[in-house]
C-alpha cells in the first residue's frame, strides 16, 4: 500500500509505460477468451439487428375477421379497399358472427369486419350505409391505430362512391403531409441510432462491472495493489482497454446502422465521435462504481442489471420521455442515455452538430467528469480499507 | 423411487442459500415492484399537446374553422404563428414546433368550388414516433372536417360509414396491455437472473461433486432446486396481480385458477430452461447473460408485449412463433382482459405444458450426462 503512494514522485514517463502495460494486460486477458470476444464483437451485431426490427410502432398487414352477410359487388370492393393500403390482412370469414367472436377471443385476428345485409342497397339508397368494425383493444397501441385506419377506409369508400355517382363535387380536403429528415416517418431510422446508445451502455457496463471485482475475487486484486501502480493509474488501465473496445463497437454498430439499416448519417462523424466518446467515459464510470460496490461478480452483474434498468426505461429509447409524468421526466434529466440519445437522433437524422447540441454535450462531459471522479474515490477508499 | 423427504432437504438447503444471498433477494422481490411502477406509471404512448404551428394564407371562415378543429380536438396546442412559409418550415427544422399546418391561399374557394383543397403538414421526421402520432391525429381531424365540408348544406349522411366497437379495453388505457404483459416479463427475468445461477454455482464451489455423491435422485434434485424459485415466481405474480389490480385498475376477468395453473407450468419451463443453461455453461456469470438473452430478450421484444409482431419482419415472426411468453402473454391477457378460459385458450395452455415439459426434461437430461462425465 505504501508503494502505491509512492507513485508521485516517478516521472511522467514511467507512469504512462505503466499504465500501457496495465492496459496490454487487460486487453490481452478480454481478447484472449473465444466467449468474450463472441460477447463483444458479436452480440451488438446480433443485438442491433434484433432491435432494429423488432422496435417498431409501424401497424401494418393487421389480422382482419370478416362476415360478408351482404355478399355483393360493394361489399367485397368494401373489402378490397381493406386490404389495398396494406394496413390490413383478411385471415377468415365466415357467415356467423359468432365466429367472429371467436377469432377475437383467441387473439387470432386483431379487427372484425361485419358487414350486415342491405349495405349495397343502403348505400345505392343514400341512406347511410353502416358496417361494424370490432377491434380487440388488449394491443392498446395497435388497437388506436387500426380503428383509425378502419374508420378512414370505411369513410374514404363512401365518399368515393357518392362521388363516382356525382353526389358529391370534389374530393373534401386533402393533407399533404411531408416530413423532414426522415420522410417516410421509418421508426427504424428513429430507433437505430438509439439502440446505439443503448449497446454501448451495456457494452461499457458488462466490461467493466466485473474487472475490479474479478480481480479481487481471484485475489489477484492484492498483487495489483502491492505493484507499483496508484489507484488513478489502475482506474486508467481498467477503463482505457474498455474504452477501446467501446469505440471499435461504436464504428461496428454505425456501419451496420448506415449500410445494412440505411439509416442516414447526415451530421459530421466528429460530433458523433466527440459525443461517444463522453457517453462512454460515463458509462465506464458507473461501470466501475458498481465493481467498487459489488464483492462479488454476481453482485456486481446485478448491480448493473439494476442500474441498466431505469437507465433504458427513462432514456426515451422504446418510450417517449416526453409523454411520461413530470416527476420521471426529471428523473430523467439525471440519465446520461437520454441525453445521448438526443444527441445520436439528431447527428444522424438531422445532421446537427456540437453548436446546436451544446447543453447535451456540456451535460454528457460534467456527467462523465463526476462519476469517474466518483468511482476513482470509491475504489481508493475500498482498496485502504480492504489493504 | 423419488422421496419427499430429499426433495424438501433439497429445496431447504436451495431456499436457505437463497435467503442468504441478500443481492438475489433484492432481485427477486425488489425488481418486480420497480418495473410496476416504472411501466404502470411512466410508459404510455398517448400523446397529446403536440406543439403546432399554423400559417393561415386564406384567412377565411372555412381556414379558421380547420384550425379551430386542430385546437379543439385536445391532441394539438397552437404555439406559433408563422408569418411566413420559410418561417413555418424553419420552426419544424430547428425542433420549436413538431409540425406546422400551412392553409394555402384560395383554400375556401376550392372547397366550396368542389376542387381539391389540399393543406400542407410539416413534420419533423427525426422524432419518428411522434410524427407518425401527430399525423394520425392530423388525418382523422381533416378527414372529419372534410365530411363536414362536404356534407353541408345537403340533407344527406355520409354515404358509409364504421361504427366501431374497441372490445376488452374499450378505453384503450396502455396500462391494461402493459400489467398483463409484465406479468410474463417478470417471470422471464427472475428465470433468467436467479435460476441460472443455481447449478452453476455449484460447479463452481465445488459442492457439484458432494451433491452427486449424496442419493439423490437427479429429478429431486431439479424439483428441489426449483421448488424456491417457484415459491418466488408465484408471489411475485400474486403481488404484480393484485397491485395491477388495485393500483392500476386492471380487471381481471377470466379465472384466477386458470391464470394460477398456467403461470406455474410457465414458470416450470422457463426455470427448466434456466437450470439448463446453468448446468451447460457451468459458470454464474456467463449463464447469467446467455439465460437474459434466451428468455428475456425475447419476452420484452418478441412477445407482443410492447411491439406488435404482425408488422415485424417474416424472420423475427418466426422467431416470435416458438417464443413461449407470446403465448403466456396470450393467456394472461385472455384471462384479465377477456375474460376466456380453458375452451378458447387450449392452444396456448397445450403450449404451455409442452413448455414446462421441455424446460424440465432438459434440466434434467442435462444434469444426468454432466454428473456422468
Amino acid at each position: 500500500m505504501g508503494a502505491s503512494r509512492d507513485g508521485r514522485t516517478v516521472p511522467l514517463a514511467d507512469r504512462r509505460r505503466r499504465v500501457l502495460t496495465l492496459v496490454r494486460k487487460e486487453l490481452r486477458q478480454i481478447l484472449r477468451d473465444p466467449k468474450t470476444r463472441r460477447i463483444v464483437f458479436a452480440a451488438p451485431i446480433i443485438q442491433l439487428l434484433l432491435f432494429g426490427y423488432a422496435v417498431t410502432t409501424d401497424v401494418h398487414s393487421v389480422s382482419t375477421f370478416v362476415v360478408d352477410h351482404d355478399r355483393t359487388v360493394e361489399s367485397r370492393a368494401l373489402q378490397d379497399a381493406f386490404t389495398a393500403g396494406g394496413q390490413f390482412r383478411i385471415v377468415g370469414r365466415s357467415d356467423r358472427p359468432a365466429d367472429l367472436e371467436k377469432a377475437l377471443d383467441q387473439g387470432r385476428s386483431v379487427v372484425g369486419l361485419e358487414i350486415p345485409a342491405g349495405f349495397a342497397r343502403d348505400l345505392a339508397a343514400r341512406r347511410g350505409a353502416r358496417v361494424q368494425v370490432l377491434v380487440d383493444g388488449t394491443s392498446s397501441n395497435t388497437a388506436t391505430v387500426a380503428q383509425g385506419y378502419a374508420a378512414r377506409v370505411v369513410q374514404e369508400f363512401g365518399f368515393r362512391h357518392a362521388a363516382a355517382r356525382g353526389d358529391i363535387r370534389g374530393n373534401g380536403v386533402e393533407l399533404r403531409a411531408r416530413a423532414w429528415f426522415n420522410p417516410e416517418l421509418a421508426s427504424r431510422a428513429y430507433n437505430v441510432p438509439a439502440v446505439m446508445g443503448v449497446l454501448l451502455l451495456l457494452m461499457c457496463l458488462l466490461l467493466t462491472a466485473l474487472t475490479v471485482v474479478r480481480e479481487r475475487e481471484m485475489g489477484t486484486l492484492e498483487q495489483l495493489m502491492v505493484s507499483p501502480l496508484t489507484p488513478g493509474e489502475l482506474m486508467l488501465g481498467k477503463t482505457i482497454p474498455v474504452a477501446l473496445i467501446a469505440f471499435a463497437d461504436l464504428v461496428l454498430i454505425t456501419l451496420v446502422a448506415v449500410l445494412w439499416f440505411d439509416v442516414p448519417l447526415r451530421g459530421s462523424p466528429f460530433a458523433l465521435l466527440l459525443a461517444s466518446a463522453l457517453y462512454i467515459l460515463a458509462s465506464l464510470g458507473l461501470g466501475l462504481f458498481v465493481s467498487t460496490i459489488s464483492r462479488t461478480q454476481q453482485e456486481a452483474f446485478m448491480g448493473m442489471f439494476l442500474l441498466l434498468l431505469p437507465a433504458i426505461i427513462l432514456s426515451g429509447f422504446m418510450y417517449p420521455v416526453h409523454t411520461m409524468p413530470p416527476f420521471f421526466q426529471y428523473i430523467s434529466l439525471l440519465n446520461p442515455v437520454r441525453h445521448f440519445l438526443v444527441v445520436v437522433r439528431a447527428i444522424f437524422l438531422r445532421g446537427d452538430g456540437v453548436v446546436e447540441l451544446w447543453p447535451q454535450f456540456v451535460v454528457l462531459a460534467a456527467m462523465a467528469a463526476a462519476v469517474l471522479l466518483g468511482a476513482t474515490a470509491r475504489f481508493r477508499r475500498s482498496t485502504a480499507s480492504g489493504g | 423411487m423419488l422421496s419427499s423427504l430429499r426433495l424438501r432437504a433439497m429445496a431447504r438447503k436451495e431456499w436457505i442459500q437463497l435467503r442468504r444471498d441478500s443481492r438475489s433477494m433484492v432481485l427477486a422481490f425488489a425488481l418486480p415492484v420497480a418495473l410496476l411502477i416504472f411501466f404502470g406509471y411512466a410508459i404510455t404512448w398517448d400523446v397529446t399537446d403536440v406543439r403546432l404551428a399554423v400559417l393561415d394564407e386564406d384567412r377565411t371562415a372555412a381556414s379558421r374553422a380547420l384550425t379551430e378543429a386542430f385546437e379543439a380536438s385536445g391532441y394539438f396546442e397552437v404555439v406559433s404563428r408563422p408569418a411566413s412559409r420559410q418561417e413555418a418550415a424553419g420552426v419544424v427544422q430547428r425542433g420549436r414546433v413538431a409540425a406546422s399546418l400551412v392553409i394555402p391561399p384560395g383554400f375556401a374557394r376550392d372547397l366550396g368550388a368542389g376542387r381539391a383543397a389540399a393543406v400542407q403538414f410539416l413534420l419533423d421526421g427525426s422524432d419518428a414516433n411522434t410524427a407518425t402520432i401527430a399525423l394520425g391525429y392530423a388525418d382523422a381531424i381533416v378527414a372529419r372536417y372534410s365530411r363536414t365540408a362536404l356534407l353541408q348544406g345537403r340533407r344527406i349522411e355520409a354515404p358509409a360509414s364504421a361504427e366501431v366497437r374497441i372490445w376488452y379495453n374499450p378505453t384503450l388505457a396502455s396500462r391494461n396491455m402493459i400489467v398483463p404483459g409484465l406479468i410474463a416479463v417478470i417471470m422471464s427475468i427472475i428465470a433468467a437472473m436467479l435460476t441460472a445461477l443455481t447449478i452453476a454455482r455449484e460447479w463452481e464451489r465445488g459442492t457439484m461433486e458432494q451433491l452427486a455423491a449424496t442419493p439423490v435422485h437427479r429429478l429431486e434434485v431439479v424439483f428441489g432446486k426449483l421448488l424456491p424459485y417457484l415459491g418466488i415466481g408465484v408471489f411475485n405474480v400474486t403481488v404484480t396481480t393484485v397491485a395491477g389490480m388495485l393500483l392500476f385498475g386492471v380487471p381481471l376477468r377470466g379465472s384466477v385458477v386458470l391464470l394460477g395453473v398456467m403461470s406455474v407450468l410457465f414458470l416450470l419451463g422457463a426455470l427448466g430452461l434456466g437450470m439448463f443453461i446453468s448446468a451447460v455453461l457451468r459458470s454464474q456469470v456467463l449463464a447469467t447473460q446467455v439465460a437474459m438473452v434466451a428468455t428475456y430478450l425475447p419476452a420484452l421484444l418478441l412477445s407482443g408485449f410492447l411491439f406488435d409482431i404482425a408488422s415485424m419482419p417474416v424472420v423475427l415472426r418466426a422467431v416470435a412463433f416458438i417464443v413461449p411468453a407470446k403465448y403466456y402473454i396470450a393467456v394472461t391477457r385472455g384471462v384479465f382482459l377477456k375474460g376466456v378460459g380453458i375452451d378458447v385458450l387450449w392452444v396456448q395452455g397445450l403450449s404451455m405444458v409442452v413448455f414446462a415439459a421441455v424446460g424440465i426434461g432438459l434440466a434434467t437430461l442435462v444434469f444426468r450426462k454432466r454428473i456422468a462425465d
